[in-house]
């Protein structure tokens, strides 16, 4: 088994054909859960391309002025009406959870508990944020008139994609938050270090969940960008 | 489960730099596209400028915060090559509103 370790086998394009053709496990290196976390996160992939392609099609299509997303997400600082406001501030406290999430990741691989923990913290945190600002946009745009089959600014279509896409990214930063938080106790009790069973597995836990639950948020964030650029910048 | 134990622990934990630098450059393209709609350009260059900070958000997330760039390629092509399926998908739907707009402007305004 030592000359098989990971260090001697072929890189590149050359290591997969290797790993794929080998026996037991063609992900080498990747623990059964990271790749189950990224087949899930693939699958989820598809399932948001499909609500952005179908916004696409149906803005592409309406002959109705599609609505001025930068009027309609601006805030107002004093008189002043900011574009888009909310959503530049919602995008900045999204990308620094994500930063506190790399960072907890690399300080639980070096049992850094502590700080690990405390980084989680933060991204729960900052998750939290992103939330609340997000139920403070839908609350403004449902006073202001936007339903799923109407709104007062344009193209008809504009409220169903906005609640169905936001919305469900919004599910997904909700389920994040509240895995963050459990990671957060687990870590500061030290399950990681212990290598205590959860709930849920006779397993013992490891950091590597915690590399887990960091991909699960990175996509979060990575969605994000998606939509930002497609939903409320074009 | 030997391999597995080796990679751990020779790969996962990764300079803070990189980490710091990553986030820092995430902040200055989130920025950089806050902007486009803040100076509010218009038509090919908005959408262009749009895109380009986009993946290049999307890519520096994905490849390291997401540590896709110490993957093997392995796991990394089963993951980046379905991506061409949703490629195709969006040029079928895009000729297909092509053709809806078109159908609805024929039907709605000039009457068929």
């Amino acid at each position: 088994m030592s000359d098989n370790t990971l260090n001697n086998l072929p890189d590149g394009f050359k290591g997969m054909s290797h790993d794929m053709s080998s026996d037991q496990t063609a992900f080498k290196g990747v623990q059964w859960g990271k790749v189950m976390m990224w087949i899930f996160l693939l699958s989820d992939t598809f399932i948001f391309s499909c609500f952005l392609i179908s916004y696409m099609k149906g803005r592409a299509s309406t002959v109705v002025d599609w609505p001025n997303t930068s009027q309609v997400f601006s805030l107002h600082v004093g008189d002043v009406p900011v574009p888009l406001l909310l959503i530049a501030i919602m995008t900045f406290v999204l990308i620094t959870s994500s930063g506190t999430m790399a960072l907890a990741v690399k300080f639980g691989y070096e049992k850094n508990r502590k700080m690990c923990a405390w980084l989680i913290l933060a991204t729960a945190i900052g998750g939290l944020t992103f939330v609340g600002m997000q139920a403070f946009e839908w609350s403004k745009l449902i006073h202001e008139g936007v339903r799923p089959w109407e709104n007062p600014f344009g193209a008809k279509q504009f409220g169903s994609f906005f609640f169905m896409i936001t919305g469900f990214h919004g599910t997904h930063v909700s389920i994040g938050v509240i895995f963050l938080f459990i990671f957060a106790r687990k870590t500061f009790r030290g399950d990681f270090d212990t290598g205590k069973r959860g709930y849920f597995t006779t397993m013992k836990s490891n950091y590597v969940a915690i590399e887990i639950l960091g991909l699960y948020w990175h996509f979060v964030d990575l969605v994000w960008v998606f939509i930002f650029a497609f939903f409320y910048l074009w | 489960m030997d391999e597995t134990q080796n990679k751990e622990q020779a790969n996962s934990t990764h300079k803070i730099g990189i980490y710091l630098w990553i986030w820092g450059l995430l902040f200055v393209l989130s920025f950089f596209s806050y902007m486009v709609d803040w100076f509010a350009f218009q038509g090919l260059l908005r959408w262009s400028l749009i895109l380009v900070f986009m993946f290049l958000k999307a890519g520096l997330i994905m490849a390291f915060f997401m540590h896709l760039f110490w993957e093997r390629y392995a796991l990394v092509n089963v993951l980046l090559w379905p991506m061409t399926a949703i490629a195709c998908f969006i040029a079928l739907m895009a000729a297909e509103a092509q053709y809806t707009v078109f159908t609805r402007l024929l039907y709605f305004f000039i009457g068929g």
